[in-house]
């Protein structure tokens, strides 16, 4: 499963991201279960937000942290993300 | 009291609340306690809100409406619309019975975030009869109804001797429906389940069998369809990992308030297991004696405590351990390394003997006047 460069992405609608106070971090929530997320993780998820394609959600986190190269790992991120059924493309 | 002054506690996960006892099924291996008919007061709605509010704020997410039968209190959608108010994620646990479009809809509008329903078996016949009650139709309607209304909907299928061979059929049934995740369940042996488990404990070669099915299924389904598939520990020789560690993640509140750290923990002697109405979540969690009995790993007796696998495992489960061998403190006997393993494969060889008796004696049902008779 890839992900498709020319489609938006957005977060799954069967899933809940949530900012977790006591834990302080992001969490994915879904039936009976619950993924903990690491800060970069957590910020390309809410980049799915259905108006972006990859290309778009590169750059703009290029751009909101400054830095370049990302594309790599924002990818490989992305398709666990959907194998995992966290985000939807269509 | 037994490890107490931790400074390591972790907050509660997984909040259980058991909103009733009362159920409209008869299901021979429900989890609630065999004695339940004697526990008739519930919590009331404020009750309820209290805890909600109080196990929220020390870090639980996950909150499971269950019973007994849920649909049951009138004040469920009040209480599903506090919970999204606080930010928990909802899973109602129900069997279906008495769900309408009109609740699944109103549930979806006070936040409810998912709905699980149970089915007993893929043929009307086997599903009324383990269910005691005519339900298989109107479950399967209200499987497409949780479908239809967007919830993620998951389908727990309780797997035992008298549904096992069914399992192609239950498989292809879930496909059917549409659900998004699967539970296929093997029987646990506590309560109800235990007083039935000769006429429920599958054999091993059933057992493979119907695994080897599942697993099959699971990578044709892959993508599409989640299964979680809960392992039948009498065929294993390591013990489950129960709670995730005592006291470490689950919280569950019986329907009369008392809290529990797992929800057979009210067979344990001794835990004097406190109640809602006369503590807070915060004060049960950290500092009572229930919650604090095995937490940690200076309880442990041998074989356990020099165990090199106590850390993975917690020692199995401290009710089972009590159930089968009179000691809550020993290891599971579940696991090869107990010197009360053999039980275990006792109790393999008495369910088989059963099943090829020609007079079996009938399933015991989970109802008011059993549970009276027995306790």
């Amino acid at each position: 499963m890839s992900i498709n460069p020319d489609q938006t992405i957005k977060f799954s609608p069967m899933h809940r991201l949530q900012w977790e106070e006591v834990q302080q971090k992001d969490v994915i929530l879904y039936p009976e279960g619950m993924v903990e997320l690491n800060q970069s993780s957590a910020e390309i998820l809410k980049m799915c937000d259905g108006t972006r394609n990859l290309a778009q959600i590169v750059s703009d986190l290029e751009q909101k942290f400054a830095t370049t190269g990302l594309v790599n790992d924002i990818t490989a991120f992305l398709e666990v993300a959907l194998k995992n059924g966290w985000i939807q493309q269509n | 009291m037994a490890g107490s002054n931790k400074t390591n506690i972790t907050p509660p996960r997984w909040l259980l609340a058991e909103l009733t006892y009362a159920c409209p099924l008869q299901c021979p291996y429900c989890s609630n306690p065999i004695d339940y008919a004697k526990y008739q007061s519930e919590l009331d709605t404020e009750d309820w809100k209290r805890v909600l509010t109080q196990a929220r704020k020390m870090g639980a997410v996950q909150l499971g409406f269950s019973g007994g039968e849920p649909l049951t209190r009138k004040d469920l959608p009040e209480l599903v619309k506090h919970a999204r108010d606080l930010g928990y994620y909802s899973n109602l646990i129900t069997s279906g019975y008495g769900l309408t479009e009109e609740k699944i809809v109103q549930l979806k509008e006070a936040g409810l975030d998912h709905i699980q329903v149970s089915i007993q078996a893929s043929s009307q016949e086997l599903n009324d009869h383990i269910a005691g009650t005519a339900s298989f139709q109107h479950k399967k309607e209200v499987a497409h109804l949780v479908k239809k209304h967007g919830y993620p909907m998951v389908l727990c299928v309780v797997i035992h001797r008298e549904n096992i061979h069914q399992m192609p059929e239950i498989l292809a049934m879930a496909e059917e429906l549409g659900a998004d995740y699967l539970e296929l369940a093997n029987t646990q042996y506590y309560g109800w389940a235990h007083a039935n488990r000769d006429l429920l404990l599958p054999t091993k070669e059933q057992f493979e069998q119907a695994e080897q099915i599942a697993q099959a299924f699971k990578e044709k389904v892959a993508g599409k369809m989640k299964i979680y598939y809960v392992v039948p520990d009498f065929y294993e020789d390591r013990p489950k990992a129960c709670m995730n560690g005592w006291g470490t993640t689950f919280l569950t509140i019986a329907p009369d308030g008392v809290a529990l750290p797992c929800h057979s923990a009210r067979d344990l002697p001794g835990l004097d297991c406190p109640n809602v109405k006369d503590y807070s979540i915060e004060q049960i969690w950290n500092e009572s004696k229930a919650f604090n009995f095995f937490r940690g790993f200076e309880w442990m007796k041998e074989p356990c405590s020099s165990c090199d696998e106590k850390e993975k495992d917690f020692g199995g489960c401290r009710c089972q351990a009590y159930l089968l061998s009179g000691d809550m403190y020993a290891a599971d006997p579940v696991c090869s390394k107990s010197p009360n393993h053999p039980v275990i494969q006792e109790a393999i060889d008495s369910a088989k003997a059963s099943a090829l008796a020609d007079n079996e004696k009938p399933l015991i049902f989970r109802n008011s006047k059993n549970s009276r008779r027995l306790s």
